[in-house]
């Protein structure tokens, strides 16, 4: 069962992929651009809150152990590293997965139980080109963007509670941060937030087209995408942070 | 031109075609009646292979659709308009976007010789002025029209109506029926057409099959069909009020 699944779900994959030049010509981008704009715009109200207080959470904890030591100016570093390389990415990952993941599911999972995919399908129309590679490539692009803003807004919080609390001015903070902060730990972070995109929209349209009959049919969809990408996301996250750090 | 030879479906536990046997010629008006759940929506997606048989075969002139795969599937699909009973929009795009997707999709006309033949569509179910509107807008019989024009978009040679005129006023339904047999006569197109509406069916049908249990239990020509002595066919028509062939003749005429 999961082996059948997790087979039509790549060869949907590969389909989506095949099919990215005939989707971004200029007669089709604007598909693109909408599923852009939704991946984008719908989500960004949540990642400042979350990304804030991740930060914020991160600076508080590590900084009170530091301080023992009388170090409380790595914080900066400390704050810097981690959102870039893990939390950035992940709460992104998790934030546009229970989000636009979600949405998506429903979206295709409607359309599977009102007749819309076999009517794209009688047109000859590949559901996978027309509705999942315009969402792969709305998150391929997006989610490297969405998780940098997200860094951006976590580093924030961090010096504010290091400003607040700590009594770490804001150029200590960025002064450590960017002495320790390697150019890697931004591309690594990035690179999973590429990953866990293309994570949510295979498993959000592949829930999407598996839904059965029924309002219900389309909630269980959306429930199962938004589990089955936290699960990947968690899985690949971890096997991406081995891969470069060991 | 499309021929159903010995089909039988299962679906859900329940035995819904059972050896299904007949021929629908080259430029008729081929309509399929029965109650519903009687398996006539399951017969039109037979014909594009949105099912497939258990056993048996469906042929489009000498193709057989039921085993085609990939590109000779797309081909064969292309031959045909199908009009969804639900009519199944795309409901983020508008009227208009909707009418359009397979020109925009599979050719390689210009945006605006594409709109300028979806304006020329909704014209012919009188649509005119909705091509700016969003399917969430629009009444059932509305949908049902754009759904129409969708089917008509690429002038395709065979079109399935999938319940066309239910939903809909009278006044309405027979635009409709008129559009149907225009596309025949002018056209040369074969169209299959699902409908509870036997005033309909009586109307624009070339024959009329009646779908029962499985089976089809009656092909004939209008005139046979009213005088028909099969005892499902007579209930049918009782519980449309029509009793003898006069009273249909009347009806006809009014
Ligand atoms: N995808 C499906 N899964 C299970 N049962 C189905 C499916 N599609 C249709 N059926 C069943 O097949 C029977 C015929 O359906 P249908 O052809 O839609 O009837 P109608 O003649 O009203 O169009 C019904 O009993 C329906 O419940
Ligand atoms: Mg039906």
């Amino acid at each position: 069962m999961v082996c059948r699944n997790t087979g039509t779900a790549m060869l949907m994959l590969l389909e989506a992929f095949r099919d990215i030049p005939f989707m971004v010509s200029p007669k089709h981008r604007h598909d693109v651009l909408h599923q852009q704009f939704l991946t984008a715009i719908k989500s960004l109200g949540v990642i400042t809150v979350v990304g804030l207080f991740t930060g914020m959470i991160l600076a508080l904890q590590t900084g009170l152990e530091l301080r023992r030591y009388g170090q409380e100016v790595y914080i900066g570093s400390a704050v810097t590293v981690v959102m870039l390389r893990e939390m950035g990415p992940f709460m992104t990952g998790l934030i546009i997965a229970a989000s636009v993941g979600s949405a998506i599911a429903a979206q295709i999972g409607t359309m599977t139980v009102s007749e819309e995919i076999s009517a794209l399908e009688v047109m000859s129309i590949p559901p996978a080109r027309y509705l999942v590679t315009p969402r792969l490539v709305a998150m391929i692009t997006m989610m490297p963007l969405v998780t940098v803003y997200t860094n951006i807004i976590g580093v924030v919080g961090g010096a504010i509670v290091g400003q607040t609390q700590l009594g770490v001015s804001m150029t200590a903070y960025m002064d450590n941060a960017t002495q320790f902060a390697a150019n890697k730990d931004l591309y690594v972070g990035l690179l999973k937030s590429v990953l866990f995109g293309i994570i949510i929209a295979t498993v959000a349209c592949h829930q999407g087209f598996s839904a059965k009959q029924g309002a219900v049919g389309v909630g269980l969809a959306t429930r199962r995408t938004v589990v089955v990408s936290f699960l990947i996301i968690l899985t690949v996250g971890y096997m991406v942070t081995r891969l470069f750090y060991q | 031109m499309i021929r159903f030879e010995k089909v039988s479906k299962k679906l859900g536990g329940r035995v819904v075609l059972d050896e299904i046997d007949y021929e629908i010629r080259k430029n008729e008006t081929f309509v399929i009646v029965g109650a519903s759940g009687a398996g006539k929506s399951v017969s039109l997606k037979h014909m594009v292979r949105l099912l497939t048989p258990d056993s048996g075969r469906v042929m489009i002139g000498d193709d057989c659709v039921s085993e085609a795969r990939g590109q000779e599937l797309d081909r064969m699909r292309n031959r045909f308009g199908f009009l969804f009973q639900s009519a199944a929009l795309l409901q983020w795009l508008s009227v208009g976007d909707n009418v359009g997707l397979p020109l925009r999709m599979k050719t390689n006309k210009r945006i605006e010789e594409i709109d300028e033949l979806v304006r020329e569509k909704l014209e012919m179910v009188n649509l005119g002025d909705a091509f700016d509107k969003q399917p969430a807008e629009l009444s059932g019989g509305m949908r049902k029209r754009v759904g129409l024009a969708r089917a008509i978009i690429t002038d395709p040679e065979i079109i399935l109506y999938d319940e066309p005129t239910s939903g809909l006023d009278p006044v309405t339904s027979r635009t409709i029926d008129r559009l149907i047999d225009r596309l025949r006569e002018d056209l040369g197109v074969t169209s299959v057409v699902v409908t509870h509406d036997l005033h309909s069916a009586l109307a624009i049908g070339t024959r009329i099959a009646m779908l029962h249990d499985g089976k089809i239990v009656e092909v004939s020509t209008p005139e046979q069909f009213v005088k028909s002595e099969n005892e499902i066919v007579r209930g049918f028509l009782e519980a449309q009020y029509i009793t003898t062939r006069g009273e249909w003749e009347d009806s006809e005429t009014s």
